[in-house]
């Protein structure tokens, strides 16, 4: 693993990053002849599981391969790392051992503060954190944060599972109550809800992103509660795709394309294209040129896409889906819009208020709509 | 469809659970019992566990059959067993360290060899359908017992009637109390303590097994989430007797089923506070079954933790 570099590549980007990081404190002034392209870089990519867990690690991985195809450019790998000590130990091995000079921590739970810590004692190495943390004068520059609005996945998802349900209730199996999964809950119910108004959502969290059995568990109390489309956001959706498929359940994906478990049940699925979204980082750092601090993107820029519908959907849905998919590519299409309560009766947007998906207040998402039964704590 | 139990829907997912997630708990239980009951801890069942569900899984993978993989994990059981045995019988080995060695030995080499078996899809072990005279889906659904399960509890029955009416539960209950009665009888206690420990191993082989072939039936690193270690726990809960252990065990798996039962009846405020119920129904039977007067009951005297 451990690869010695020349000095040369390592100074050259220091100028480099040390020009860019003035200019941007300049108020982006445009780049001076110091910035440079570079021949060579070492990418480093952490997962918090398996690199091919069917789920959020595996996409995050698929990325990674698209990057280690590029001319130039090194990618060092490290799965299994626990959001504790253990992920400043693996950076900064990857700085000190094998030279890189972009970190991608994947997993949320890395950000505070074992990225901010490492960012403090290494301004030369840029880290760029998936999920919604990065905040603009409070947090270090060379730290980025980058997400894509995969809401807008999940209400397609509710869109197909609005149509396959007949018994009106569809399941969510989610980790944690952070902004990210609620958005997703809220988005997949309310998806359904265009289709029919009175299908409602059971959630069920788990508390934690990857526990087998406490996922199967869920899964199952939620085919008993009569939920007859199941979808979950946990980091590997394999346990609770078979589970619910062996009950009988449609399915939605999240993460990556599960077809391949349930294939007649199958409905479609919400899935990251992070291939797209890291080779263009990895591109802006060759070329000399920074990162944007806060980089986000939906199913119009690429960053997520939708698995191919399977043959359980009906060919109204099929219709529906197709049109509210070409309305989000179009642009302007909210999910989250007035009128609109929360599940405990608290107003969330009065009729006529819209909150689209580049809409900062999404990320700080705290409440379940009115149809999800459920509590965030 | 399904209908909407209700209230109803809690006993019947509690039911379930205990009977979808009892299994692993129970194999490992039961051969920590034959272990500890031969003067020796095993902590190294978690690893075990892992392992066995790695072999498991794989082979099921690459033969299709789910029933070569349960055989090959209870092997791998063996072997693991056999090597802790083997270490142990060495002059001024402590078995819970080494225990400890074996358990991250075991969890990493299964991590190591399970990579190209997290993606595909193994068979399954088969479920007999006892819930056939209900027509309520859910009802049917908990009922669903797999053949390990059956086989789990009767090897807890046969395993108490060993330990009170067998030659071999006699040798093992002596080695297990005075290490100098059995040398008295001619016994070679290191010999019996390995060989009750190799066995130990293959349940707990089969327990991981059970967990990647059946419930929740994929391998993945995070498959056990400790199950083993608190496995070995319900052993002094449940006094070192097998008929216990299945108790406890199913104790066990319906406590850990109450989180989401609740959830999915409409109880969503605090699942972290239901998620810990099985740790606190430890602590409370412990507590209340509890003497000022004795040591821990049913301990065989040559374990180390009790020595």
């Amino acid at each position: 693993m451990t690869t010695f570099r020349s000095p040369f590549s390592r100074r050259g980007f220091l100028q480099g990053a040390a020009a860019l990081t003035g200019a941007t404190a300049l108020g982006g002034l445009p780049f001076g002849a110091r910035a440079q392209a570079l021949t060579e870089l070492t990418v480093g990519f952490i997962y918090v599981g398996p690199r091919d867990d069917f789920g959020y690690n595996q996409a995050h991985a698929e990325g990674a391969a698209a990057v280690k195809a590029m001319a130039g450019v090194t990618v060092v790998e490290e799965e299994n790392v626990p959001e504790t000590m253990d992920v400043q130990k693996s950076m900064e091995s990857m700085i000190n051992l094998d030279g890189a000079a972009l970190i991608f921590p994947t997993s949320f739970g890395y950000f505070d503060p074992h990225i901010l810590e490492l960012a403090g004692k290494y301004p030369e190495v840029r880290f760029e954190h998936c999920g919604g943390m990065w905040t603009k004068d409070k947090h270090p520059m060379n730290v980025g944060s980058y997400f894509g609005y995969i809401g807008m996945g999940q209400y397609l998802n509710g869109v197909a599972a609005g149509h396959a349900s007949k018994t009106k209730k569809i399941g969510f199996v989610a980790a944690k109550p952070i902004p990210q999964v609620l958005l997703n809950i809220n988005s997949f119910l309310l998806g359904a809800r265009s289709v029919d108004p009175t299908i409602t959502c059971q959630v069920i969290f788990t508390g934690e992103w990857s526990l087998a059995v406490k996922e199967a568990e869920a899964t199952n109390a939620l085919c008993d509660a009569g939920c007859d489309v199941i979808t979950c956001h946990v980091d590997g959706p394999k346990v609770v795709i078979e589970t619910a498929a062996g009950r009988g359940s449609f399915v939605c994906g999240y993460h990556a394309n599960q077809s391949a478990l349930a294939p007649e049940l199958y409905l479609t699925g919400a899935e990251w294209n992070w291939a797209a979204v890291y080779t263009k980082m990895v591109e802006t750092t060759m070329a000399g040129g920074v990162i944007d601090n806060f980089v986000r993107g939906g199913l119009a820029d690429g960053f997520i896409k939708m698995s191919p519908l399977g043959p359980a959907v009906p060919e109204a849905g099929r219709k529906q889906f197709e049109a509210v998919q070409a309305e989000i590519l179009k642009g302007g299409f909210a999910a989250i819009k007035g009128p609109l309560k929360d599940n405990t009766g608290a107003e969330i947007a009065a009729a006529g208020q819209s909150f689209l998906e580049t809409d900062p207040a999404l990320e700080s998402m705290s409440y379940l709509v009115e149809g999800v039964i459920g509590s965030t704590s | 469809m399904a209908g909407d139990l209700g209230l109803w829907g809690i006993p019947v997912a509690i039911v379930g659970g205990a009977i979808r997630v009892s299994t692993p708990f129970l194999f490992v239980s039961l051969g920590e019992v034959l272990t500890e009951r031969s003067g020796r801890i095993n902590l190294g069942l978690e690893g075990t566990l892992v392992f066995g569900a790695m072999a498991g899984y794989g082979t099921a993978v690459l033969t299709g059959s789910a029933w070569a993989g349960v055989l090959v994990a209870a092997l791998a059981g063996v072997v693991f067993g056999l090597v802790h045995g083997i270490i142990c019988s060495l002059p001024k080995v402590n078995d819970i360290a080494v225990g400890i060695a074996m358990m991250l030995l075991g969890s990493g080499l299964a991590f190591y060899f399970g990579k190209p078996f997290i993606q595909p899809t193994a068979p399954d072990l088969p479920a007999i359908a006892l819930g056939g005279w209900s027509d309520l889906p859910q009802v049917q659904a908990a009922l669903n017992v797999n053949v390990l399960f059956l086989i789990g509890l009767a090897l807890a029955l046969v395993m108490a009637w060993m330990f009170r009416s067998t030659k071999v539960g006699l040798t093992l209950r002596v080695v297990g109390d005075s290490t100098d009665a059995a040398r008295a009888m001619g016994l070679r206690p290191a010999v019996i303590r390995t060989l009750a420990t190799a066995a130990g191993g293959a349940f707990a082989g089969v327990g991981g097994a059970y967990l990647s072939l059946y419930y929740p039936g994929s391998w993945n690193e995070a498959i056990s989430s400790g199950q083993g270690l608190m496995a070995v726990a319900l052993v002094i809960f449940a006094r070192w007797n097998p008929v216990a252990c299945f108790w406890a065990a199913l104790l066990f798996g319906g406590a850990g089923a109450l989180g989401p039962a609740l959830q999915s009846v409409g109880v969503t405020k605090g699942y972290y506070l239901f998620y810990a119920a099985p740790y606190v129904l430890t602590l409370g039977v412990l507590i209340a079954t509890s003497s000022t007067t004795r040591a821990l009951s049913g301990a065989p005297g040559e374990l180390s933790i009790t020595k």
